[in-house]
């Protein structure tokens, strides 16, 4: 199935040939989970600080290893950032 | 102690400068900067005056730690009676100015009466005088800034002054210093105007002497500032990519206003992000992002340096906006950007520009042109009223020639200048003005994002979301996740935001650092610099004596509960679709037990207990 997987500032670097700016649709395993996918892009846990699924927040250890994606959903991952 | 211990009183009617101690018992409680001169207006100014009038008082205020060792230790704030709100006014700024002004030994100055002629106050340490600034009146911030270089021949020299649009009476003038760092919102400048002081040039070679405890302070300072190289905010992500990485954050969790907050969720976001600034374009391989900057003493630098592709056609027959020159930040981005549906990069950086050589804040600028804008898509508006203007959401092209025209003045750069409270009453539709105490929302949404609502509706300067940046924990998880769209708990965040924020603006720190600092950070700085206890628990207490100070201010001026609200479309008007959608915000769910936690009477007024405990 396909995703979107969107990473952002300095984890640009980790996304693979043919994205666009700072996403890419990928294609993945049915069943894959959110960790699973994370780990696949060698992002650490620290480097995973805000991980959105379709814009909702995922927050980090469980809820992620439970969290399966379907065909479509949209991946967005920050490392720690603030402003203002 | 590393305070000076003496201000400088400025008589612009008598043209005096006289040198005066600095109220020390009123230091041991109110700390510097924003607290201490808060509390010099508080006791100085009727609240009822009016922010124009020649009984108001300016007051530009350093904070102990200003000038020091410690990081970011460069912030000096402009305190007065606000003419877009009528509500006290702090605006805190960045860059050089503040350390020089310390250097040449004055915590403060405090400007009373008026001028009946443009002058300059020219500092150089213990001499101070008033001179003609007939031949500056006109000019704008940067060519100001110029003239006082040339004529002083000083590069040392650092100037704060205003562009012409405090001049012309826009009402959210600010005070720019260093050419690119602006004392930004409430139209400090507009006061500044008033009085007819054009700038302060200060050149100080003192230093700063005393520090309370010169080991422990080299200890505390040196403490903070691995904590802040080692944390993956302060140490890398604001300086990499600025405030602007926020731009795509909040605009993915369903955060991000536009079109003066008709909409939620921005189209163009990723267009004026941080991650576009840093992509080379066409034109010349160069990317928007020129360098990062950091103000005295700071070490984040988060500041963003930037240049307009030179084939722009809002430069390219302009070379004098074809350098690198400061801006785009995140909140600015924002209003000029996604608030007036506008995603040209290039367009927001040259208004931005624009925005600081003439003195303006682009929050309020950019929030007042959005309701233009919703006001000429309803057809209340017409190019008769904007000389022929299309002023159109996402229209680029008009954005610059207003922009221009605000900085040259005339007829609708006047209406602008109103900002938006008063444009939309003037033509009607007062709804239309996404304001608090009539100044404007910064750019998160509050039907999103629950506690930051309840700080823009008690924020003591109107809408700002500098006074309690509870987005730190509702989005970014410092230094802990909030549920965004819970009521439970967010008085009590909101508070303790607000109150921290309030002793961080009095040291002369920079906000910055509390993504990384806590107040076992801050305090042992404070303590090792200045005489008396200044533990954690004195720290947030003297955070809280501020903002009820603050907030007395406000009843005296005439302020009530009526005025703790948000506008109709933020409580009625739910969000369309997104993450978000179907939300509005619930201030109703949080005010009441804000107003109890704080010691307030259910109609929010401070109670004679609360006065007692904190020593008002």
């Amino acid at each position: 199935m396909n995703v979107n997987i969107e990473l952002y500032a300095s984890l640009m670097k980790y996304l693979p040939p043919g994205k666009h700016r700072f996403r890419r649709e990928i294609r993945v395993d049915d069943g894959i989970t959110l960790n699973q996918l994370i780990r696949q892009y060698h992002i650490s846990d620290a480097e995973a600080h805000l991980v959105l699924v379709n814009g909702h927040f995922v927050n980090c250890g469980e809820p992620r290893d439970q969290r399966v994606l379907v065909e479509g959903d949209t991946v967005s991952i920050w490392p720690p950032v603030a402003g203002g | 102690m590393s305070w000076t211990r003496k201000l400088l009183r400025v008589d612009l009617a008598k043209g005096t400068c006289t040198s005066e101690p600095l109220n020390m018992e009123w230091a041991a409680l109110y700390l510097g900067q924003r607290g201490l001169a808060s509390k010099y207006l508080s006791e100085e100014v009727d609240p009822t005056c009016d922010p124009l009038g020649a009984e108001n008082k300016l007051i530009m205020a350093t904070g102990p730690l200003t000038g020091t060792m410690a990081s970011t230790g460069g912030r000096y704030s402009v305190i007065t009676k606000g003419p877009l709100t009528g509500a006290i006014a702090c605006s805190n700024s960045g860059g050089f100015f503040g350390a020089e002004l310390k250097f040449a030994g004055w915590d403060m100055i405090i400007f009373e009466g008026k001028s009946d002629k443009p002058v300059y106050l020219l500092i150089q340490d213990d001499h101070a005088e008033l001179r003609d600034a007939s031949h500056m009146w006109g000019k704008t911030a940067w060519e100001t800034d110029d003239i006082i270089h040339a004529t002083h021949q000083d590069p040392q020299m650092r100037v704060a002054c205003i562009g012409r649009t405090a001049e012309n009476g826009c009402l959210y003038a600010a005070v720019m210093n260093d050419k690119h760092r602006a004392a930004g919102r409430s139209g400090v400048g507009t006061v500044m105007a008033s009085k007819h002081i054009k700038a302060v040039a200060v050149r100080g070679t003192q230093g700063i002497g005393n520090v309370d405890d010169a080991g422990a302070f080299m200890q505390a300072t040196n403490d903070g500032k691995e904590v802040l190289a080692e944390n993956a905010v302060t140490g890398q992500g604001l300086p990499a990519y600025g405030t602007q990485v926020l731009m795509n954050v909040i605009n993915g969790i369903g955060g991000l206003p536009a079109r003066n907050m008709r909409d939620v969720g921005f189209e163009g976001a990723e267009n004026i992000s941080a991650e576009a600034m840093a992509e080379p374009r066409k034109s010349d391989g160069k990317p928007n992002l020129t360098t990062n900057g950091a103000c005295f003493g700071c070490t984040i630098a988060c500041g963003r340096i930037s240049t307009v592709d030179p084939t722009h056609f809002s430069v390219k027959d302009k070379p004098q906006y074809q350098g690198a020159s400061g801006g785009l930040e995140y909140e600015a981005a924002w209003a000029l950007g996604a608030d007036t549906g506008v995603d040209d990069l290039d367009a927001l950086t040259y208004v931005n520009f624009l925005c600081n050589e003439d003195g303006m804040d682009p929050i309020s600028f950019g929030a007042t042109v959005a309701a233009a804008m919703e006001l000429f898509e309803d057809g209340v508006i017409t190019t008769e009223h904007t000389g022929g203007v299309e002023l159109t959401f996402g229209n680029a092209e008009a954005f610059v020639a207003i922009t221009e025209q605000m900085c040259q003045g005339g007829a609708f750069a006047d209406d602008l200048g109103l900002g938006s409270k008063r444009l939309t009453e003037k033509y009607g539709k007062p709804d239309l003005s996404m304001s608090v105490k009539g100044q404007e929302f910064p750019a998160y949404d509050p039907r999103g994002i629950q506690g930051i609502g309840l700080n823009y509706a008690t924020s003591n300067r109107g809408a700002c979301h500098l006074r309690g940046y509870t987005i730190a924990s509702e989005v970014l998880g410092i230094p802990v996740k909030t549920e965004m769209n819970d009521t439970d708990g967010k008085p009590e965040l909101v508070k303790a935001f607000q109150d921290a924020t309030a002793l961080v603006d009095s040291a002369g720190l920079c906000i910055f650092t509390t993504f990384a600092w806590g107040m076992d950070n801050i305090a042992p700085q404070i303590d090792a610099a200045c005489e008396g206890d200044w533990s954690v628990e004195n720290c947030l207490e003297a955070g809280e004596r501020i903002w009820n100070m603050e907030r007395l201010f406000n009843e005296a001026a005439g302020f009530t509960a009526d005025d703790d609200k948000l506008p109709k479309r933020l409580l009625k008007e739910a969000i369309k679709d997104g993450p978000t959608k179907g939300q509005v915000n619930r201030l109703g769910e949080m005010l009441p037990k804000y107003y109890e936690i704080r010691g307030w009477t259910p109609d929010g007024k401070v109670t004679d207990e609360t006065r007692q405990r904190l020593s008002l």
